[in-house]
């Protein structure tokens, strides 16, 4: 029997809109901006019970985020929704001008992230997403990796005072995480101890890097596995504690290895306690049309990519 | 209202501290701070309802959003006149460790400044938003935003002026101000802009004209945008400026858009202006 099940599948992007409906409803400020994707990003529920928190603003995301960042001034709380390419790369200066070098709190809520957003195809699926956010200063970085673990994210980031991204996705994913577990920003969350590797993964690659676990450990690895839903701030305390104990590290997920999440764990890795890293992420290419799980198969971020980087650093 | 002879006066002073500020600096933009100080002075000395304990939701009081960040020098001044921070200050614009950067930034928490503008173009937006919750909040005050005419070229201006039609926001006024000139020459050879007045209206905008160096003029032109609030329709000043005005060698060109004066053409310029507040 597998250590690890899940009960259904479900969509992050659902997890975000249920979120969103509950922190409307716990804080009034709250409210919510989308550019013409309010079904895609499941916004529907808030927009329903809170109209007048609620509003369109077209296909412009660079005015979007702008009246975003105004809305701050008074006391709301805006959530803006839209794909995560429009979200980021497409608006990089009116983040970096108007909401994180201003301070202001807007939660810039980011769907279809990665290659999992599948048959559309490149143009949407960005893969830089990540890089370009945790590069800004005093930006908050959040990748949750199922439906609960993305619903509980949406309401903490609602109580917490500056700019955040958070990232989830579109393809129905395991749900693994427990309902209504805490959601705490910056803290590591440890799947399951372990002493010879340690798999440091977030996204979807999270349920990817315990089917490894599960694989490794028939082969007789001791894997801990930890899910790191806030790449920034990075909870350097737990992963420095974990692979003080393994001294050996895989870091796993959906984005360019420049710039994601392997790239911030070995800048830590490397200024406090080297030791041998292996990092599954898109290497340098741009993704294409296709089945998520195909392209996860593709482009080397799934099981049994995760289970031979494991391999291969203790190898080493 | 505020004595005409006195707004007069006052922006003489902010004009002298403009030349002084980019002279101190080395760096900085005179020429479209010098054609705003009138309109800065209007504002700040009789038509806002602001408050000088600073506070940044700025809660029933009329909100300024300076989107042209790059005439900071007019804004400061204006801020430091009125009394948001000692006008010793200004001695520090665009120095290692001051609140005063080249552009305006809520960084460094100088009072006054509700978001950082110099990337062009994104101001409206954020005036845009900060209107939309002050009629969240029933707070009956104003939104007043400035925009450089070279601005407009900047694409998000246009999405937020669709936006704000659609949204029928009508508690903001916008002023572009219309000196034809940019960084490169004239604003119709670089990128015109043409029919400007017809384009708001198009986009659903009340607009206004102004002379932007008539100080009845200004005041008048702006009690008469405030009385067109909450009709259901954003307002846009199209305001005709100088650019360098008050200073005879800056006037007529494009060249004092981003240059320091040196220290024979600050004498110079300062002959031209009356000391009325006292230098900082």
């Amino acid at each position: 029997m597998a250590k690890y099940e899940y009960k259904e599948m479900k969509d992050t992007r659902s997890g975000f809109g249920d979120g969103l409906l509950e922190a409307g409803k716990r804080n009034p400020n709250v409210v919510a901006l989308c550019a013409d994707l309010t079904g895609s990003l499941k916004m529907d529920a808030f927009k329903d019970a809170f109209p007048d928190r609620f509003f369109q603003a077209g296909i412009a995301e660079a005015n979007m985020m702008g009246v975003a960042a105004g809305q701050t001034i008074g006391g709301k709380i805006p959530f803006t929704g839209t794909f995560a390419n429009f979200s980021t790369g497409r608006v990089y200066d009116q983040i970096r001008q108007s909401i994180a070098y201003s301070g202001k709190n807007v939660k810039i809520c980011a769907s279809h992230a990665g290659l999992t957003l599948g048959e559309d195809g490149a143009t949407h699926q960005i893969l830089e997403d990540i890089g370009l956010m945790k590069m800004l200063p005093g930006m908050v970085v959040i990748n949750p990796c199922d439906y609960n673990q993305t619903k509980a994210a949406t309401i903490a980031i609602a109580e917490y005072d500056g700019p955040v991204y958070l990232r989830f996705g579109r393809p129905k994913w395991p749900v693994f995480t427990e309902e209504n577990e805490k959601f705490e920003i910056g803290k590591a969350k440890i799947f399951q101890e372990g002493t010879d590797v340690t798999i440091i993964s977030t996204g979807h690659c999270v349920w990817e890097s315990l089917k490894s676990a599960e694989k490794l450990e028939e082969k007789g690895v001791s894997v801990e596995v930890i899910n790191i839903h806030t790449i920034k701030p990075l909870d350097e305390k737990a992963i420095l504690q974990s692979v003080r104990k393994t001294g050996r590290v895989v870091t796993a997920e959906e984005h360019q290895m420049n710039g994601g999440l392997g790239d911030s764990v070995a800048q830590l890795l490397a200024r406090n306690y080297p030791v041998p890293m292996e990092m599954i992420a898109v290497d340098d290419k741009f993704g294409e049309s296709g089945k998520p799980e195909e392209l996860f198969a593709k482009y080397g971020l799934g099981e049994s990519n995760i289970t031979a980087a494991a391999l291969k650093v203790l190898k080493r | 209202m505020t004595n005409i002879n006195q707004l007069i006066s006052t922006s003489s002073q902010i004009r002298r501290d403009i030349l002084r500020m980019v002279h101190g600096a080395s760096s900085g933009h005179p020429g479209g701070s010098l054609g705003c100080a009138d309109f800065l002075t209007a504002l700040y000395f009789s038509v806002l309802n602001h408050r000088k304990d600073f506070n940044m939701d700025g809660t029933n009081e009329d909100l300024f959003f300076l989107s042209n960040g790059h005439i900071s020098p007019v804004w400061y001044s204006a801020l430091a006149r009125s009394g948001y921070f000692d006008i010793s200050e200004l001695a520090t614009f665009r120095k290692i460790n001051s609140r005063l950067q080249g552009h305006p930034t809520t960084h460094e928490n100088l009072p006054g400044v509700r978001v950082a503008s110099g990337s062009l173009g994104q101001g409206l937006s954020v005036a845009l938003g900060a209107a939309l919750t002050k009629k969240l909040n029933n707070d009956q005050s104003l939104i007043y935003t400035l925009h450089g005419d070279g601005e407009l070229q900047e694409g998000q201006i246009w999405e937020a002026a669709m936006f704000a039609a659609h949204q029928k926001i009508d508690n903001i006024i916008s002023t572009v101000d219309c000196n034809n000139r940019q960084i490169d020459g004239d604003v119709e050879d670089v990128l015109s802009l043409g029919n400007l007045g017809a384009k708001f209206e198009a986009f659903g905008w009340k607009v206004l004209p102004m002379d932007g160096h008539d100080m009845e003029n200004i005041l008048e032109t702006l009690a008469k945008a405030k009385s067109e609030t909450g009709k259901g329709i954003p307002i846009v000043i199209l305001m005709k400026t100088e650019m360098g005005q008050g200073v005879d060698f800056m006037m007529g060109t494009h060249k004092w858009h981003g240059v320091a004066p040196s220290d024979e053409q600050l004498e110079n310029a300062l002959s031209q202006l009356e000391e009325t507040l006292g230098d900082y």
